[in-house]
């Protein structure tokens, strides 16, 4: 739906065909159920468990481990995951193992949300360890820098899910979750909303556009969550979504 | 407009072509990704031939999704070429002619694309099942045991691509930002 209405307000004529190709793909992709992009992503999986829920009759990091493993066979959808990274980069053949996140929270279900996360766009993620003095203006000079650097890798128009407090793993793991919120959705605290605003405007500014083409929409939207940080630090997390932006969700 | 081009590609079809140009490849390309290009300049190190005749061919960075039943390649969308860059002036000098991928490449391949009389074209990325349909025939050449990243050879028809970079300087990355970048902060 985004995708679509950006076609329509695009100005570049390329940008609108690079779209509509986009469109076109997701389209056959649906009907003939194959994989739309060939990167089928790490499987980055969140858990939100209910402390009345109690997991039984086995290992539940196994479990979800089982449930990657039969989806990407049954699904045709490559498997992208290497063991030892630094040197024989050894395929693990059956894209595990996830990588798994647990939140304990209130309630007796277990919610599970599967983001299939794509190496292109991951690639471009950044943190950046910024300074109390670099303020709000330092927020959004290193989410331009980013986005420029990052041009046509992340397939845009992508999603920018930028982290702002915490300690670094935290504002990175703060930039990922806010690639799940619904486009259109902005947070819900009024400052932050207007950076949202004011970053989505200066990304489209760059005019990478749709595959780095040229063009007015480079971001479908720009998502900040915020944690407290400490006295001495403000970091910052960006992480990229490509246009997909692959995720589902379930409760049981 | 998009013209149809008949692969391999000839000095003469590469000087015809510009920044910007959508082009429908048809014929034979061979598909290699990143563990490909490193062990494909290992090989060459060793002064050992490489597993295919790369003279003339075109090269399309890409790692498929696996084959439903009755298909013939799975999902077959680009992967993003920089990661190739270290590799890629070395291929080009030995006779590589045609490279697909996305995304910018660095000053040195640009300049080995000049020197060398090559063009790199882009496929859009994450249409991976749209692309798949111009894939008539592929098959394991080289490198089975890297599995989605083995060396494939692809007969396509009508592969839609752009080019990014033609032999005259062109670099459309950055000609189409700078067109509708605005500036100031």
């Amino acid at each position: 739906m985004a995708l679509k209405k950006e076609k329509d307000n695009e100005e570049s004529p390329v940008a609108k065909e690079v779209l509509a190709q986009i469109i076109k793909n997701a389209a056959i992709a649906g009907k003939e159920q194959i994989a739309l992009c060939q990167d089928c992503g790490t499987a980055v999986v969140f858990l939100e468990l209910g402390q009345e829920a109690h997991i039984v009759d086995g290992d539940l990091v196994a479990a979800v481990n089982e449930g990657v493993r039969q989806a990407y066979k049954s699904g045709f959808l490559r498997k992208s995951i290497v063991k030892q990274p630094f040197s024989a980069r050894v395929n693990t053949g059956d894209n595990t193992p996830a990588i798994i996140y647990t939140d304990v929270v209130p309630g007796d279900r277990l919610r599970i949300i599967v983001m299939p996360k794509g190496g292109g766009a991951e690639n471009m993620g950044r943190l950046v360890m910024l300074t109390p003095a670099a303020g709000r203006q330092g927020i959004i000079d290193n989410v331009i820098k980013a986005m420029d650097e990052a041009g046509s890798n992340p397939c845009p128009p992508v999603i920018i899910g930028v982290g702002v407090g915490g300690c670094a793993e935290k504002t990175m793991m703060l930039a990922k979750k806010a690639l799940l919120r619904k486009i259109g959705e902005h947070n819900p605290d009024v400052e932050i909303a207007e950076l949202e605003k004011e970053l989505l405007q200066k990304v489209n500014g760059l005019g990478i556009g749709p595959m780095g083409y040229g063009g007015r929409t480079t971001a479908l939207a720009v998502n900040v969550e915020v944690f407290p940080s400490h006295l001495a630090s403000m970091p910052l997390a960006i992480n990229f979504s490509c246009h997909s932006s692959r995720h589902k969700e379930t409760v049981i | 407009m998009q013209k149809r081009i008949n692969l391999p590609l000839t000095d003469e079809i590469i000087a015809g072509l510009k920044t910007g140009d959508n082009i429908l490849l048809s014929g034979v390309m061979y598909v290699a990704r990143d563990a490909a290009h490193k062990r494909m300049i290992e090989t060459l190190d060793k002064g050992q031939p490489l597993p295919f005749e790369i003279k003339g061919q075109t090269i399309y960075y890409m790692g498929p999704a696996p084959a439903k039943p009755g298909t013939v390649i799975g999902s077959a969308g680009p992967t993003t070429s920089y990661r190739m860059d270290p590799f890629t002036p070395r291929l080009l000098e030995i006779g590589l002619k045609g490279m697909i991928g996305k995304g910018k490449r660095t000053q040195a391949v640009q300049d080995a694309i000049r020197k060398y009389k090559a063009v790199y074209f882009a496929a859009i990325g994450g249409a991976g099942a749209l692309l798949s349909k111009s894939i008539k025939k592929a098959d394991i050449i080289a490198y089975a045991e890297l599995g989605a990243e083995a060396i494939r050879r692809l007969e396509v028809e009508d592969f839609p691509v752009t080019v990014i970079n033609d032999i005259y300087g062109g670099d459309l990355y950055e000609q189409g930002t700078a067109k509708y970048r605005i500036a100031g902060k």
